[in-house]
Order: C-alpha cells, then structure tokens, then sequence
C-alpha cells in the first residue's frame, strides 16, 4: 500500500497540465536546457536579426532594453548605434507637445504600435503577443515556439478555417491568425549562416528564451555552487548527527 | 565498543567546553552560508539596473542666453546650468581663492567651457537646494546662489563664500556634444 | 559572562531557551517524520523575509504590479533569486506541513492531551491557505485575476451573498481595490501565523512531543536533551530540505507554476483551463464535486474542519498506527485518496473524472466521520509495548 502510494506521487508529479488538443511538442536540445546550460552567443546574435527583421513588424518586446542586448556580446557602442536606428516618443517639451527622439540605451525596444487596439485593427482583430515572456507564458517554452513556426500544415480533412486563419498542428485549436512567418532565405545573417526556417526558428526561440529568462546562465551557474556547498554540509553534518547520537540506545 | 561503560546520553555524554574539530568547522562553514545568502538580499536593496542605466540629460544650449540659467533634474537631483557672461567668468577668476573654504579656482572647475557653468544645485551642507542670490548693487542681478536653510552662499563659480557648507558646489559628469550646440550632463 | 547573567535577572530569556531549546526532554526515539515542523518553521522566517525584501519593489496597482515583478526579475539585483524563493518556498511550505500533518494522523498526535495542539495547527494550515490564495493574486497574470475571481465568486453563495463579494472585492469586480487589500492582508497574515505558531510550541511545550510508539515516556531515560540530538538531526533535515529546495530554485523554478500566470491578466479573457496552485487541487475537487454552489462552498471548507475536530472522531486509546491492525492500512488510503483528490483538481469536472471525484470527496468524508468512529470502537487492540525498552519494540 505504502509502495502504491509512492508511485502514484511520482507519478503525479509529473506535470500533467490540463489537457491540450494538441500533438505531442517534438523535444529540442537546447544549449541552454541542461543544470549547466548557456546561451550561444552567436545564436542569440541571429536570433535578434530575426525578431528584428521578420517579427518586430507585429510584435512588441517592450521588456527587453536596448541595454539588455550586452548579454548578446554587443559592445556599449554598438547597443548605442543598434539603439539610435529606432525613434521613441518623448515629452511633452516646453511648448506642451511631444516629440520623437532617437532611443538609448536605456529605452525598450519600441512597439511596432502604439496600442493594442491599433495593433487588432491592422491584424483582423487578433492581437499579436509581446514576445518578452512568450517563452515562460506557454506550455512548452522554447519548444513550442520552434514548433509553432515549423507546424503550419494543410488542415486535415474536415476542417473549416474560419476568417483568414491559418492551420498550424501546435496551435491549441488548430486555427492561428498569424500565417507561416518564417520562408527560406528570408534574412541574410551577419554571420553568413544559411537561413533556413529551421535555422531561424531554432535561433529566435533561443534569443526569445533568453528575453523571457536573462538570468538563466548567472541561475544556473549559482546553482552548481550552492548545491555543492549544501551537499558539503549535509554530509557534514550527516557525520556529526552519527557522532553525537552514538551513543544514545535505542 | 569501548563506550559502553559511558554515562547514560540524558547526562553531558562529551565534556561541554570542548568543541572539536567537526563541529568546529560546521558551524564556520555554516556561518559563511548563512552571511553568503543574506548577500543577495542586502543586494537587492542598491540601486536596480534601472536606475542605474540613467538617461543623460541633454540641454540645448542656444536655449540659454548669456546671463541666464536654467534648472535641470538629473539622477533626481537639481543640476544649475549656467551661460555665463564675460563679466562674470572675468569676477570668478579674480576671487582670492585663499579666502574661500574650499580653494578652487575657476579655470579648474570649468576648463572645458568657462562660459557654461554646470553645477549639482545641493547645498554641500545638508542637502537643501540653494536660491539664486541678487545683488541689488548691481542692478539686481544674480551673482551666486544662497542657500535658504542655513545660510550658505555660493559665487558664480559654485564655491562657497560663507555659511556652514564645507565644500563647493559639486560638479556632475557632462560634457559638449554635437559641436558643442548640447551638453549631455551624466 | 555576567552580561549574559544580568540580561537573564531583568529578562529570562536565556534561562527560557535553555530550558524549552537545550535542556527540553525530547523522546528518544523520534524519526525523521517529527523533523518536519521545525522545517515548517524555518520556512516561514524565509518566506517572511523573502517577502519583505519583494515587498520593497512589489507595486500593488493593477497598473503596475505585473511590471513591477518583471522589474524584480530584471532590474532588481538578486531579484530573480528572491522572487524564486518566495515563489517555490510556497509550495515547500505546503509540502513540509502536509507530511506534518499526516505524521498527527498516522501516530496519533492529536490525541489527548494535546487536542489543542492539533486545533492550533488547523488554525495555521487556514492562515497558510488564506496567505498563499492572496500572495498568488499578486502578481496579476491571469491565473492571479482569474483564480481570485472564482474563487471570491464562491461567497456569493451565502445569504447576503451579493454583498459580501462586493465587500470582499471593494468593487463589482476584482479590480485595483482588491488587489491593494490582499496585498496588505498577505503582508499582515504571516504574522498571524508566527504568533499561533507560537502558541502551537507553547501547547507542544506541555506536554511534549508524541513518539512513533505513541505510548507517554515514563522513565529519565526515555528522553535525551533536545540539544545537541535535535538539533543536529534538524539541521541535517534542514540540509536535505535545502538540497531539494534549491534544486527547485535554480534548475527548475517554474515547475510548480502556471504559464499562464506569465501572461498579464486580462479580464476580458479567461483560460481555457483554470487551475489553482497544486497545494489547493483538492480542496478544488472537493469543491466541484458538489453541483451546488453553496454545497459545495461547504463541503471544501467542511473537509478542513473536519480536520478540527479528529480528536474527538477517532477516540481509539492507541495512539500510534503502528499498534493499529487495521488502521494502518486505511491512512495510506486516505493518503492515496488525497493524491486521487489533488490529480481530478487539475482535470475539467466533467465525465470520468467528476465521477472519480466524487468518489474520492465522499470516501475523504467517509475515513473521518464513518470509519474513524468505528475504529475507535471495534478495532482490535494489540498490546503496546510497556515501555521504550520493550524488548517487543521494533524501529520502523
């Protein structure tokens, strides 16, 4: 009876989230998953030239500051150019108006518009997410995400596409507004890597698990060394227990 | 085992006063964790990357004509930026350092530009932010700053003249940019 | 150390914590299964104290408070880390208190004379519950809004019932009001906790700590001073605890959470699956398990009371189940039954698995009303050992 119970716990401790309509996510490896993962630079290097070039069109990253970008293995110099290409709003200036200025470092990145309500009215109503969290706020995180730009498929037979949506087997439902945002080639990298779809979806979700968690690599590598210093010490003090209850009989 | 002839354990089985080597080192180690994760707590209460990355305060400077000035807000502080006239970068200059508290000259705290005069407008001595001071000798016009809690006053070059402030108006990062039409104060 | 000396003449703490920390009798036979309430304990100072330090930069506004928790996780330094802690000390808390609390009804420590003992801890378990519902709407995604709405919903069921949520909401909706309130009220509840903590020691402290033989200590040598044997053995239970604790923290410390809540909340919106934190699915299966709503209202909180008033279900004179044929066998039941409770909170309540949890919500209410009172009455009784040397004993 005891052993039964103990399965069922570890069984259940399996995350078994409400259910979702959709196939089994394929898993990825990701340099960042393991206990001691990192980002790859240069991935998130191209994975920014993604977002910037394809998905900032819809999508904000309104969490993410153009200072920020130094974990990408920008220099202060270039985050400053990078930063200067974009113009924010500012004001009101002594005449009562506001006004447009280049951005700095310490600006977000701009939204491509001003609010949600102008961002459904050019979207069919739908409104595309801010991206900053998306990987933390889905079931899946990163592998979702690269699912999702690899799963637009022709709808199965039977299937009604209402109003201009598209198919995509990840989606939960089946039916996403936004269509296939990722063709071959469509970004030429700095670095001269090929830009497939694959490439770019493996790219941009590792870029967008770094927006949604910057501090995983400091996480992580704070964890080795806790662990070890508390292993250290329950052992210790595993022995001392064993010294000091020696001589008690039981 | 040779303890069996040892006192009961609800006595002092180990001589109290003697701590060894095991229990030493756990309770140091122990220590050194307890004092490594408060670290991350006291941390958090410095000032956040936000606050940190600032934005620098730019000023126009054909928004200041000669004889003027104007008050800015940077880091939360105000910062005094002057454009100062010939007569009074030349009465700057010729004030004895010797009887100012704090000896600066001029030409040390503006080399870059005497005409602009950039200051941080707290009064050195407990925080108050200072007044422009007139001088009706000379038609009302501003000539330092004086400070409304106790007293202090400051000439057109920040230092101070009189009153408890120990040291001269401090003088934040700033310097010229787009040929010197902005200064770019932090 | 006559500082120490003229400290204790004015104010006898010294004299106190040698008595009730060093000296204190302490059975000496207790498991690993009696390390968890002072766990309990050093969980709650972290949990108070990681608070504080989120509570300097937490914006209670609905206009700012999912920022300003970015903002901790982003800007703050050490932010992540506190945020983390406090986040998945949460669900640590109800780990550690509900292996506590199944301790009481395996070994009988509820039982006379330490009835108030038990009551003064379902006291704490209701503060904790009501201090971790508001700590989650705090962050305001959308499992924060939505959960507080359903939730809150539910007092609608008593008479008046329109009022008091309109009270409780300050408004016609969760909406800023009620967010600036919970976030008071979740700062003020741990406090309410240290003190009936404080009594629940201070009840402990009468009469001492049951043992898993559950039989009173008769002889000196029944008992060893609480240091150095406990707190040697609580500070290796502390290690291991800190062990998983931080395997949470830094490798996985979403595990226990919603993505959901990751998505600001948005009240013209609602998930299409809303879920409490896991320490709360089985009161939600409870919950729902009943089609009426104030039936229902009732039957959650009364599988909490229920609890309350356990020593006076189960009268059997035998404390510890180790002595108890058949009982011990119908706690694991129960325990399997609360797991079967926790995994239907987590499904939609509809075909199997309604039926399922109703079945599991009658049998919870059956093991406590039904076949506790039998028990007392008709289980055969063993002999328990004389005493902790009985040669009979055999450690568990």
């Amino acid at each position: 009876m005891k052993k039964m119970t103990l399965v069922l716990f570890l069984v259940m401790i399996i995350p078994c989230h409400a259910d979702n309509a959709v196939p089994h996510l394929p898993k990825q490896n990701w340099s960042f998953n393991s206990a001691f993962g990192t980002f790859k630079r240069n991935e998130l290097q191209r994975g920014f030239q993604v977002y910037k070039e394809v998905c900032s069109a819809c999508h904000s990253l309104k969490r993410i500051r153009f200072r920020d970008l130094k974990s990408l293995g920008f220099k202060e110099s270039e985050i400053k150019t990078i930063a200067a290409g974009y113009e924010v709003k500012d004001g009101p200036n002594a005449e009562g108006e506001m006004f447009q200025r280049k951005a700095l470092p310490s600006d977000a990145i701009p939204s491509p518009y001003p609010n949600d309500n102008a961002a459904r009215a050019t979207n069919n109503g739908a409104l595309p997410p801010d991206l900053s969290l998306i990987v933390k706020a889905r079931e899946g995180g990163a592998d979702y995400v690269h699912a999702l730009m690899n799963g637009y498929i022709d709808p199965p037979a039977g299937i009604v596409i209402e109003g201009g949506r598209h198919y995509n087997q990840y989606f939960p439902g089946g039916q996403i507004s936004m269509a296939k945002p990722l063709t071959d080639g469509q970004v030429t990298y700095a670095d001269g890597t090929s830009a497939t779809v694959e490439q770019m979806s493996r790219d941009v979700s590792t870029f967008l698990a770094w927006a949604a968690e910057p501090e995983t690599e400091q996480r992580k590598q704070m964890g080795v060394k806790v662990m070890a210093y508390l292993l250290f010490m329950t052992v210790i003090f595993y022995f001392a227990m064993r010294r000091i209850w020696r001589d008690v009989k039981k | 085992m040779s303890e069996s002839d040892k006192p009961s354990p609800s006595q002092e089985p180990t001589d109290p006063t003697r701590r060894d080597f095991l229990t030493l080192t756990a309770c140091a180690l122990g220590a050194v964790g307890v004092g490594a994760a408060a670290m991350p707590f006291i941390n958090s209460m410095n000032p956040a990357a936000d606050v940190l990355a600032l934005a620098s305060v730019d000023i126009e400077t054909k928004d200041i004509p000669v004889g003027t000035g104007k008050t800015v807000l940077w880091r939360g502080k105000p910062v005094f930026v002057r454009h100062r006239s010939d007569e009074e970068i030349k009465a700057a200059n010729e004030t004895s350092i010797k009887s100012l508290p704090d000896q600066q000259t001029d030409q040390e705290r503006f080399s870059k530009d005497p005409k602009w005069l950039v200051v941080v407008g707290v009064c050195t001595h407990l925080g108050c932010v200072p007044n422009e001071k007139k001088n009706p000798d000379k038609g009302n016009e501003a000539d330092g700053w004086l400070c409304p809690c106790h007293g202090s006053v400051y000439d057109l070059s920040g230092r101070v003249i009189s009153g408890p402030a120990p040291k001269n108006l401090e003088i934040p990062p700033y310097q010229f940019v787009n040929n010197g039409s902005v200064i770019r104060i932090g | 150390m006559s500082l120490i000396r003229w400290i204790d003449e004015r104010l006898p703490i010294f004299t106190f914590f040698n008595k009730e920390l060093k000296e204190y009798p302490t059975p000496k036979n207790l498991n690993y299964l009696w390390n968890f309430g002072s766990l309990a304990g050093i969980i709650l100072v972290i949990m108070i104290l990681s608070g504080i330090f989120l509570a300097m930069h937490y914006v209670p506004h609905v206009s700012m408070a999912f920022d300003s928790v970015e903002r901790i996780m982003r800007d703050v330094n050490g932010g992540w880390l506190i945020r983390y802690i406090h986040m998945n000390g949460a669900s640590m808390f109800f780990i550690v208190v509900y292996i506590h609390i199944f301790r009481g009804l395996f070994y009988g420590s509820y039982k006379s004379p330490r009835e108030l003992l038990w009551i003064l801890g379902v006291v704490i378990l209701l503060l904790m519950m009501a201090t971790a519902f508001m700590g989650y709407v705090l962050p305001w995604g959308q499992m924060s809004f939505w959960g507080a709405t359903v939730i809150t919903n539910l007092f609608s069921a008593f008479p008046f019932g329109e009022s008091i949520v309109h009270w409780l909401w300050g408004g016609f909706s969760v909406d800023n009001p009620t967010l600036n309130r919970f976030f008071v009220l979740h700062y003020l509840f741990p406090f309410l906790i240290v003190a009936v903590s404080g009594l629940h020691l201070v009840a402990l402290h009468q009469f001492g700590s049951n043992n898993p033989l559950g039989i009173d200590r008769t002889k000196p040598t029944d008992s060893i001073p609480f240091h150095p044997y406990y707190t040697i053995k609580d500070l290796f239970g502390l290690g291991v605890f800190l062990l998983i604790y931080c395997g949470f923290i830094f490798f996985a410390p979403n595990f226990f959470g919603e993505p959901d809540n990751y998505i600001p909340a948005n009240p013209l919106v609602t998930p299409a699956h809303i879920v409490p934190e896991w320490y709360f699915l089985p009161f939600y299966a409870i919950l729902r398990s009943i089609p009426d709503k104030l039936g229902g209202v009732l039957t959650m909180f009364g599988a909490v009371f229920v609890l309350a008033v356990v020593p006076w279900l189960d009268r059997n004179p035998i404390r510890s189940s180790r002595f108890r044929p058949i009982y011990k066998h119908l706690f694991w039941v129960l325990v399997l039954n609360c797991f079967v409770l926790g995994w239907i909170g987590a499904k939609p309540p509809e075909g199997m698995y309604l039926i399922i949890g109703r079945l599991a919500t009658a049998y919870y209410f059956f093991h406590f009303l039904i076949l506790l009172p039998l028990l007392g009455k008709y289980e055969p009784r063993p002999k328990l050992p004389l005493s902790f040397d009985d040669k009979a004993v055999k450690s568990l």
